[in-house]
């Protein structure tokens, strides 16, 4: 099970601003190992964010996304006390899923 | 002759340009930086080691099964809140002055019957493996964010520890013949682009002693206080700091106190 991860939602005018650490390697396929054997790729491959269950962003993410990622974004609408939904699926097909209440 | 020509062409260019650094100077890459560490700060994954250390910190390890939150980190049992602004200190029940690191491997041991040998392994953590210790570090220290620091010094135990960490931080050795006060003892030092701050005085070490622990960017890893001083003494050729050891608590406790007074403000965020 992949670590949680941390999501703040407020409101800011009539949008809705969230910020949303992932816990994540995000390996690229790139790099080697000590013993020069290329580490396999491994990274978020999409991310979805809902907001009372209606997407409100959809990506696409690859190797050249950093470690850990951090994402902010603001979509339109959104009230204190509503609930804000994120999924990561990653290459291996690893999932999370983690819920912030706007504040 | 036209090779020639060339060759002078680009060693000309090769002036130009280190004049240009030049131009620029130390300043303007410091400011740079400090915009750098400011736009990260905002999603600072260190908080993944928060929240991995305070779970940790609630589950029960050990042949005794037990949690390490009744472990006392010097405000009684069970207190976290701003605790690490008040270590190390002198504790009783150990009858030595602990920092924050050897009072957890204490607790570990007498909370949770866990030996002293396994809880010193893998204190630091690389990308394959994740250090539980870190994590530990990161929760307790982030509940300390915002408080002064205050390091006792009134027990002779701790005036002691702080007396020898004195001793070690101008400790020359070595095969490059270097102590701590080699880099930390004079405004102005740098490694690179990094400025060294001057831990002999107050500000240089409060800026430094407040700002770890650290996400560390270029390693993708939180880095603890302990870290930094086990780095420091491999840069300068040093035998290995031992963890948890007396000279460490006791530089450590020199170096925290000297900080006294600045508001703690970590896990942070570095380069």
């Amino acid at each position: 099970m992949p670590d949680p991860m941390k999501i703040r939602a407020n409101v800011v005018g009539d949008s809705t601003e969230v910020k949303v650490l992932m816990s994540h390697e995000m390996e690229t396929g790139q790099r080697k190992d000590a013993q020069g054997k290329t580490i396999p790729a491994w990274h978020i491959q999409n991310v979805t964010a809902t907001w009372n269950g209606k997407t409100v962003l959809s990506a696409e993410w690859g190797p050249a996304v950093s470690k850990n990622p951090f994402l902010s974004f603001k979509f339109k609408g959104g009230a204190k006390g509503d609930k804000v939904q994120i999924t990561w699926i990653d290459n291996r097909g690893e999932k999370r899923t983690d819920e912030a209440v706007i504040a | 002759m036209r090779f020639d020509q060339r060759r002078a062409a680009q060693a000309a260019l090769r002036m130009l340009s280190l004049a240009a650094g030049a131009a620029f100077g130390q300043g303007s890459a410091v400011d740079e930086i400090a915009k750098y560490r400011a736009a990260l700060q905002d999603g600072n994954p260190a908080e993944l080691w928060e929240a991995r250390g305070e779970d940790l910190w609630k589950q029960k390890h050990g042949p005794k099964s037990a949690s390490l939150e009744a472990c006392d980190l010097g405000l009684g049992a069970g207190v976290v809140k701003g605790a690490y602004a008040q270590l190390p200190r002198y504790f009783a029940d150990a009858d030595r002055v602990m920092d924050l690191e050897s009072r957890i491997v204490w607790c570990m041991g007498t909370l949770q019957g866990i030996g002293e040998a396994d809880a010193k392994r893998g204190v630091f953590g690389s990308p394959d493996r994740k250090s539980d210790m870190e994590a530990y570090v990161a929760y307790v220290t982030s509940q300390s964010r915002g408080i002064k620091m205050n390091v006792p010094l009134d027990h002779p135990k701790e005036q002691e520890a702080y007396r020898i960490g004195e001793k070690i931080f101008y400790f020359r050795g070595g095969t490059h013949d270097f102590a701590c006060a080699t880099c930390h003892g004079e405004d102005g030092k740098r490694i690179r682009l990094q400025d060294l701050p001057n831990l002999t005085t107050k500000e240089g070490a409060q800026k430094a002693y407040t700002t770890w622990p650290a996400y560390r960017v270029s390693q993708g890893e939180l880095r603890t206080f302990q870290w930094r001083l086990n780095d420091c003494f491999r840069q300068q050729r040093f035998p290995e700091l031992i963890f948890a050891s007396e000279a460490s608590v006791a530089l450590t406790t020199f170096l925290a106190r000297n900080a006294n007074g600045a508001p703690f403000d970590a896990p942070a965020i570095k380069r």
